[in-house]
């Protein structure tokens, strides 16, 4: 038994170690100057090769506050209406019966097992007709259609198992079935959602792909894609690279602790009932 | 005027025939129990007189108004629930008073209205409390309470004893008919167990595959069950059912089946052969399972009884409680 748990901690930690390697090294290196990072990647900065030279190239570089500032308000923008919408649908598909809602359901699902990326050609021609291309919404846009069907998808499952009786008593009661699912349904399903809210955010947060088609001028970069230019073809600023990867962690690390407690909830809900 | 009347209700799912056409009216201040076996439609029933199941077709009128599109706020009903439905994000206190608050009653009204409530069930101490912290017996007074305090027509009650322990179950059960006479309320009440139905209720509703079997007092289903299905549904044990010609009995024109309740099958000296085959000696009575030819056969006897497994016995059932049965399965007398 103990010895059991031993080995299982061993094989935790060695899997953490390994997962957090990447993360660990841009940050250690991140406070290092150029030669120290090529000469020693692996070696903790020391006096000598201490350095905040990145750190200062990023900030004195005046739009980094807001490629932060875009890439917050498209994240939480698309995580409130994928959660929003997504926790809608997903009450409607589990809770009325309806002609068409299993066709429905199948229909959301689809989007899970197709990529979004696949449309970007005809996102595109569609953003420019709609004259919303270079603008944050569009990017709003596109990432709450690519949220949306796992949301759904797990969020009707999770409604399905609230009682009926609590809904049922909320109609004698005489709750709006507005009430009943923003005051009775949704706080039950808490965890599910803070599960689909990580699993939504943190794909938009480093996305590169759509700011790049999407939104690539100057006042509606996102932090992603702002790095880039960084990153040259012959001579990439190495120290300003990993500086701005560094920062990039902090809001979605804080976003996740928010989400956190509820999420281990949500994955541990079937596990110990 | 009653105070609920059903006429000609039906309810399908996609092709299944849930309730296949079901009239029904109960007098106002009756205490009325559907009862049967899980599956047989008495859920659907009272959800559609809740209004949380819409009918295929027919009328239901509650105090002699049609209600069918009326939503079930609006029907002046309150029901109880098998889970105890609380709401898991207010007190007890918010519990009790949400229907009036929606209601739009002014504060001091919902106040006094849940202080009413709250003595009648002694929940007076556990207003503040939060449902996760009430015990199963606790939460079913609350959600007992929290139908009292709307002061509907009609009381619904859906399994509601069904969560609780049996302790709990015996004592809440006497705790509902003291309310009923406080009330003198109308109420309508769902159960699969029929020791409920038949301890509660003025008169039961038996029913079978959506169809209402019976309706009647619970000493009518119990004396006079009106064909097979009711007869052996009410009783426990249940009662033996016998062909004609191996009871030993003359039988009425018509009849090719004998029911005989444990309780009215006795011992004798010669009478249908049968061999023991297991006794369960419960003190205040024996329960003999007897086997033969005439098939399997059970006695209640009073008080304690010695008899050894693979005994030969004679059974003489009591002709003035037999009951007889045609080949339709109906009481033929």
């Amino acid at each position: 038994m103990r010895r059991n748990r031993i080995l299982a901690h061993a094989v935790l930690l060695t899997y953490t170690v390994i997962a957090l390697f990447p993360v660990f090294l841009v940050v250690l290196n991140s406070f290092k100057n150029r030669r120290a990072i090529f000469a020693d990647p692996l070696a903790f900065p020391d006096a000598k090769s201490f350095d905040l030279i990145g750190y200062q190239t990023v900030l004195k570089q005046g739009d980094f506050l807001l490629y932060f500032q875009n890439s917050m308000i498209v994240t939480v923008a698309s995580l409130t209406c994928v959660l929003l919408f997504g926790a809608m649908a997903a009450f409607a598909l589990s809770e009325y019966r309806f002609r068409g809602n299993m066709l429905t359901g199948l229909y959301l699902a689809l989007g899970i097992m197709i990529p979004i990326r696949l449309g970007t050609v005809a996102i595109l021609q569609g953003m420019v007709a709609a004259g919303l291309n270079n603008t944050l919404l569009a990017l709003v846009l596109v990432y709450t259609a690519q949220g949306l069907p796992l949301a759904v998808f797990i969020l009707s499952e999770f409604m399905r198992g609230v009682s009926d009786d609590l809904k049922s008593a909320g109609r004698i009661d005489g709750l709006s079935e507005y009430a009943i699912f923003f005051r009775l349904v949704l706080p039950l399903v808490r965890p599910a959602m803070a599960t689909v809210g990580v699993f939504t955010m943190i794909p938009i947060w480093n996305d590169l792909w759509f700011p790049l088609v999407l939104a690539s001028t100057e006042e509606v970069k996102t932090i992603t894609l702002g790095t880039q230019v960084f990153l040259g073809q012959f001579v990439t600023n190495w120290n300003a690279v990993l500086a701005a990867l560094s920062l990039a962690i902090l809001p979605v690390l804080v976003l996740y602790l928010i989400f956190s407690r509820q999420l281990i909830r949500g994955i541990t809900a079937g596990a110990v009932k | 005027m009653h105070a609920l009347e059903i006429r000609n209700l039906r309810k399908t799912f996609g092709s299944v025939e849930v309730i296949p056409g079901a009239d029904l009216a109960v007098e106002p201040g009756e205490f009325c129990v559907f009862v049967g076996p899980s599956g047989c439609g008495k859920s659907t029933l009272l959800r559609m007189i809740a209004g949380l199941e819409e009918p295929t077709s027919g009328d239901i009128l509650i105090g002699g108004q049609r209600v069918n599109d009326l939503p079930p706020a609006k029907r002046e009903i309150a029901m109880v629930f098998q889970s105890y439905a609380l709401y898991p994000h207010l007190t007890v206190a918010g519990n009790l008073g949400l229907a009036l608050k929606q209601a739009g009653t002014p504060r001091a009204e919902v106040e006094a209205a849940v202080k009413r409530a709250a003595s009648m069930l002694a929940l007076e101490p556990l207003l503040q409390r939060r449902p996760a912290e009430l015990s199963g017996g606790q939460r079913q007074r609350v959600a007992i309470g929290r139908a009292i305090v709307r002061r509907p027509k009609l009381f619904l009650f859906d399994e509601p004893l069904s969560n609780l322990d049996a302790a709990l179950r015996g004592q809440t059960r006497i705790e509902l008919a003291r309310l009923h006479r406080e009330l003198g309320a109308t109420m309508i009440y769902v159960t699969h167990d029929q020791v409920e139905a038949m301890t509660l209720a003025d008169r039961i509703v038996v029913l079978n595959a959506g169809r209402i079997a019976q309706i009647g007092s619970p000493m009518e289903l119990y004396n006079r069950p009106a064909n097979r299905f009711v007869a052996g549904f009410i009783g426990s044990p249940s009662m033996n059912f016998l062909a004609a010609e191996r009871s030993g009995l003359t039988p009425p024109a018509g009849a090719v089946e004998l029911g005989i309740r444990p309780e009215h099958i006795a011992l004798a000296d010669h009478g249908i052969p049968a061999r023991v085959t297991h006794v369960e000696r419960l003190g205040h009575e024996t329960l003999v399972h007897t086997d033969g030819e005439a098939g399997h056969i059970t006695l209640r006897l009073v008080g304690e009884h010695d008899l050894p497994v693979d005994q030969p016995v004679h059974l003489r059932p009591d002709p003035a409680r037999a009951h007889w049965f045609g080949p339709d399965g109906n009481r033929c007398d």
